[in-house]
């Protein structure tokens, strides 16, 4: 009988995913742990927020995606409207505007749409599916520039630069057309300009900081010069776990939560990058897997996209700490503390687990 | 519950979908190569390099701090400027005994009680590796007997440092303000700007006055210095400068020795005074009295001084040309007069008969005049010169609050005038709604009549009357009143002149204003009630003398001055501008408790516009209270003053 619930229980969580993650997550305890300076706190309240997100993902597991795209079209608009909410009214905390306080809660409306425009978006293209015109990627387009236009301006670059990346990722696979993909980049890149004299006299500094770190060593350089010699002299071996130099002398900004990649690079070198990396890109390759099998528009766009933006994650955070990128505030997926961005990206991964579970049409 | 769509769609659209899934993996693959190159460059390529900054020598980033802008008068003369000295500096979280150290530092160097006193205030407000000055300005000598010492002192160490310096002392204080060590909100605000890099290795920011309110123009950038540190963090040598870029230079409009004259012809007494150039809205000279030194809060201000300044009854940190509000008097009475014009609910002609008070018909309270026998029948001109209040008792009830409060906030009465210095108050120019808002209760006409004479709920700065006075000045263009006149930058060398702002246009008819001047020249000529301050005036001045109440009088009893303590004795006021045809200065002048406005606060504009018309400096010091000085036998009683008085 128990044996029989547990089995329910597990029925839809899928065991590569779940290996991977947990793979993942001792990886990320472990650096952790050395970048906190040995510090069981931290260590203790990262361990809690992982056991809720594993909780998160099964339920979301559990819901079968139909029920999904029901939900996501209300989200969407709930959303929408707390982000409206937070610029009006938000809580102000170094120069950004992100919280949002109703009653006692205090939310974060950016991570919920991490999360509800990917959604929204395949379920707008699922109710078109019967052929689809150019006036239909363009409603979806305004779909979700409005909420990354809101959360540019908070500002946070980073969650907006994420969820573009996941709306862009829908259009993509729904199938809008290269001509019009073209003509999409040739305008953004006609944009970029105007788009920079709306930038926060910060984030500018951020990008051209980025193109010669030397230029400001003492603010946002300081983080691109520190984050590239930890990494840099962390070789082929890397100077072993709780061995970082730069990390333990304090040279290392932000280093238990976006900069912490520049912590694994010190400690276990090019080796424990690669291993890294190995692991999350088979993570989004087989969620990709996964997205391709899938049994409808809605199924195959929404995983595509889940998967696809983890691929953004990992990028920007990993281009960001070794130099290539501007620093944006974008953590590595399950290895950064924090676990908010833990809950997103779990629910994600229990949104494919539950589109894998529903892959055939003989399931009900 | 699949429906057939979605079987439809299985077979539709799935060929595009896998082919743009290859595209989107490529993508992937590619951009973890690029990931790759780089760790492979960094981590093998560059290993050495980074090996050797890592591990060999730790490289430390210091800042190298610019030096601050300098402030001058509008002529070049310093106000503000820095010199370098060595101080002796004590990094508490290096020394194990601190108070045993500074006993044995007392032994060799002078160190003064006040010395540790200042530094223990500092070190209760600071963090413990911040490295903090324990005494100033070292002598040569005692940099030697230190030096030779030193080993004796891990944690102690002499840095030759820029100090901020005020050559004038009191003079200008509240227009130039101090700088103070950076707090913690301070820290905070920086951070929420997103400067606190910029603040890296400075201890000092503006607090007040135009060292705040500019503070991003006179900082400067950091510069910074890549130093290889031994193990013990000390710099062995330097890797990589980058040079700071010094602050920019403010010059104010403010003249020197205008304001000298014009803080001096105050005397000892309280009150403010702010002259505009009323073409530009430059602020030529800004006094509020009593001032203080600057140099004071320099490097932490000692309690004994602090206690002084803070508990002083005379308020001399209050800066009382922006936050002083005071009831404008009489000085009302030349807009008043507009706004009947403007209404036409007088025209120069019409005349108000004075009985000395003036009642609403059948009521028995009598709002009275200053002169209780009444000034017999009076016209525009006249109420103006003679300043009469029974007729402007009657043109506000005329006119009613609605129609006054529109007008009068033409000349920004009522809000900020918007100066750039940060903390200034907008006063009351009242209003129906200010009433309901303020003590939810409707407004009554009573309080209409009262208003008219600048009493009542009508509060008002000093710098608010100057620039509602240099608006009649220059015929209707309220300025934007500014101190400083140009930014000097460092870095080009170039000067950027800060441009005259228009707030708004006053919409002022000519003829209304050839009347309302006309009256205020005639106030400073024998028979007018600013007539004896300026006596011989070799220019056309134009005034007009206030008086300020500060406690109400009961309606049967005389206000008797000599009868009220000092403090409750009236505040005098006067506004003018000169020359009339051509107005190139405007000002107001409050005197605290000075009593008349044309015996005590007009001969301090006199010699204000005497020095900037004419150049011409007072001849002796001005006598200590001349309120009190006896009036010249055989002056016109008429010149003696105006005084008012609101009912209860």
């Amino acid at each position: 009988m128990i044996k029989g619930l547990l089995l329910r229980l597990i029925a839809p969580l899928d065991a590569t995913l779940c290996a991977l993650i947990l793979a993942l997550m001792a990886l990320g305890l472990a650096v952790l742990y050395s970048a906190s300076d040995r510090d069981l706190m931290t260590l203790a309240g990262q361990s809690r927020s992982m056991v809720l997100a594993l909780a998160c993902m099964c339920l979301m597991a559990h819901l079968p995606p139909h029920q999904l795209m029901r939900l996501a079209g209300p989200a969407y608009v709930i959303g929408l409207m707390l982000l409206v909410g937070v610029a009006l009214g938000g809580e102000v905390s170094h120069g950004a505007r992100r919280w949002l306080h109703i009653g006692p809660i205090r939310i974060q409306p950016s991570e919920l749409m991490k999360l509800v425009l990917p959604l929204a978006l395949a379920t707008w293209f699922q109710h078109r599916e019967q052929g689809l015109a150019l006036r239909d990627f363009l409603i979806a387009l305004l779909l979700f520039v409005v909420p990354v236009g809101l959360i540019a301006r908070q500002p946070d670059l980073g969650t907006a630069l994420l969820i573009a990346s996941s709306g862009c990722y829908v259009l993509f696979l729904a199938g809008l057309s290269w001509r019009v993909l073209a003509l999409a980049g040739a305008g953004f890149a006609a944009i970029l300009p105007v788009a920079w004299t709306f930038l926060h006299d910060y984030q500018r500094q951020r990008v051209l900081t980025l193109l010669d770190p030397s230029q400001d060593p003492l603010g946002a350089g300081y983080h691109i010069i520190q984050s590239t010699i930890a990494v840099g002299s962390g070789g082929v071996l890397g100077k072993g776990w709780l061995g970082g130099t730069q990390t333990h002398l304090d040279f290392l900004p932000e280093r238990t939560t976006d900069f912490i990649f520049a912590v694994f690079g010190e400690e276990f070198g090019l080796f424990g990058e690669l291993l890294l990396l190995i692991l999350l890109i088979s993570l989004i390759l087989r969620g990709l897997d996964i997205a391709s099998q899938a049994s409808s528009i809605f199924n195959r766009l929404a995983a595509g996209a889940i998967s696809l933006t983890l691929f953004t994650y990992t990028f920007v955070n990993m281009g960001m700490v070794s130099g290539i990128l501007p620093v944006v505030g974008v953590p590595l997926p399950f290895v950064s503390y924090g676990g908010t961005s833990l809950i997103t990206l779990m629910l994600g991964q229990g949104i494919l687990m539950s589109i894998r579970h529903h892959r055939t049409l003989v399931k009900r | 519950m699949i429906s057939k769509a979605s079987v439809y769609d299985q077979v539709l659209g799935l060929h595009a979908y896998r082919s743009r899934m290859n595209v989107a993996v490529m993508v992937i693959l590619v951009a973890c190569l690029l990931l790759l190159v780089r760790f492979v460059w960094l981590q093998v390529f560059q290993y050495e390099h980074y090996h050797t900054l890592a591990e060999a020598n730790r490289i430390a980033i210091a800042p190298v701090v610019p030096t601050r802008g300098l402030i001058l008068d509008r002529s070049g003369q310093a106000l503000a400027n820095n010199y370098s000295a060595y101080t002796l500096e004590i990094t508490p979280g290096r020394v194990e005994d601190l108070d045993g150290t500074i006993d044995a530092l007392s032994k060799i160097i002078d160190i003064a009680p006040r010395d540790r006193k200042r530094f223990r205030k500092l070190f209760d407000e600071s963090h413990n590796f911040e490295s903090l000055p324990l005494r100033n300005r070292l002598s040569e000598t005692e940099v030697a007997r230190f030096a030779v010492n030193r080993y004796r002192f891990p944690g102690v160490e002499i840095r030759a440092r820029l100090f901020r310096n005020y050559p004038q002392g009191t003079t200008a204080s509240h227009v130039i303000g101090y700088i103070g060590r950076i707090n913690d909100s301070d820290l905070d605000r920086l951070d929420d700007d997103g400067l606190l890099a910029n603040y890296r290795g400075s201890d000092h920011l503006g607090k007040v006055g135009v060292e705040q309110s500019y503070e991003r123009e006179l900082h400067g950038l950091t510069g910074s210095e890549q130093v290889e540190t031994d193990a013990g963090g000390r710099a062995v040598h330097s890797l990589a400068k980058t040079e700071p870029v010094s602050g920019n230079d403010l010059v104010l409009s403010i003249d020197l020795n205008l304001q000298q004259i014009a803080e001096k012809a105050f005397g000892n007494r309280r009150g403010a005074l702010v002259a505009i150039d009323p073409n530009t809205g430059e602020i030529l000279a800004f006094v509020s009295q009593p001032g203080y030194d600057p140099n004071l809060f320099v490097d932490g201000i000692d309690q004994a001084n602090w206690d002084a300044l803070n508990q002083s009854p005379d308020k001399p940190l209050t800066d009382r040309a922006l936050r002083g509000l005071y009831p404008p008097g009489s000085t009302i009475k030349p807009f008043m007069a507009m706004a009947g014009l403007f209404y036409h609910k007088r025209t120069p002609e019409s005349l108000t008969s004075d009985p000395g008070y003036f009642a609403f018909p059948g009521s028995a309270h009598h709002y009275r005049d200053w002169q209780p026998k009444g000034h017999g029948v009076v016209d525009m001109h006249r109420s103006i010169v003679q300043s009469c209040d029974t007729y402007y008792y009657s043109l506000a009830n005329d006119l009613g609050i609605d129609n006054m409060h529109e007008f009068l906030s033409r000349f920004g009465f009522g809000e900020r005038t918007g100066i750039d210095l940060e903390g200034e108050l907008p006063g009351v120019l009242p209003s129906r709604e200010w009433k309901r808002a303020r003590f939810h209760q409707d407004w009554f006409s009573g309080e209409t009549v009262i208003s008219g004479i600048g009493q009542g709920y009508n509060l008002m700065t000093p710098a608010q009357l100057a620039a509602a006075a240099a608006t009649l000045a220059n015929g209707g263009t309220l300025f934007r009143p500014h101190l400083v006149r140009a930014i000097r930058e460092s870095r080009s060398g170039q000067t950027r002149d800060v441009r005259p702002e228009v707030l708004r246009k006053a919409d002022l008819a000519t003829a209304d204003l050839d009347v309302v001047r006309a009256a205020m020249a005639d106030v400073m000529r024998p028979g007018g009630t600013g007539a004896q301050a300026y006596a011989g005036a070799p220019y056309a001045m134009a005034g007009k003398t206030g008086t300020a109440q500060v406690v109400t009088i009961k309606q049967n009893e005389k206000y008797v001055e000599s009868r009220v303590k000092e403090r409750n004795r009236d505040h005098a006021w006067f506004i003018g501008f000169a020359p009339v045809d051509a107005p190139r200065i405007a000002l107001a002048v409050l005197v605290e408790n000075g009593g008349h406005g044309g015996s005590a606060a007009a001969p301090i504009a006199r010699q204000v516009t005497d020095y900037w018309l004419l150049g011409k400096r007072p001849a002796a010091p001005p006598p200590a209270e001349p309120a009190t000085t006896a009036p010249a036998p055989g002056a016109a009683p008429a010149a003696a003053d105006d005084e008012e008085e609101g009912s209860d």
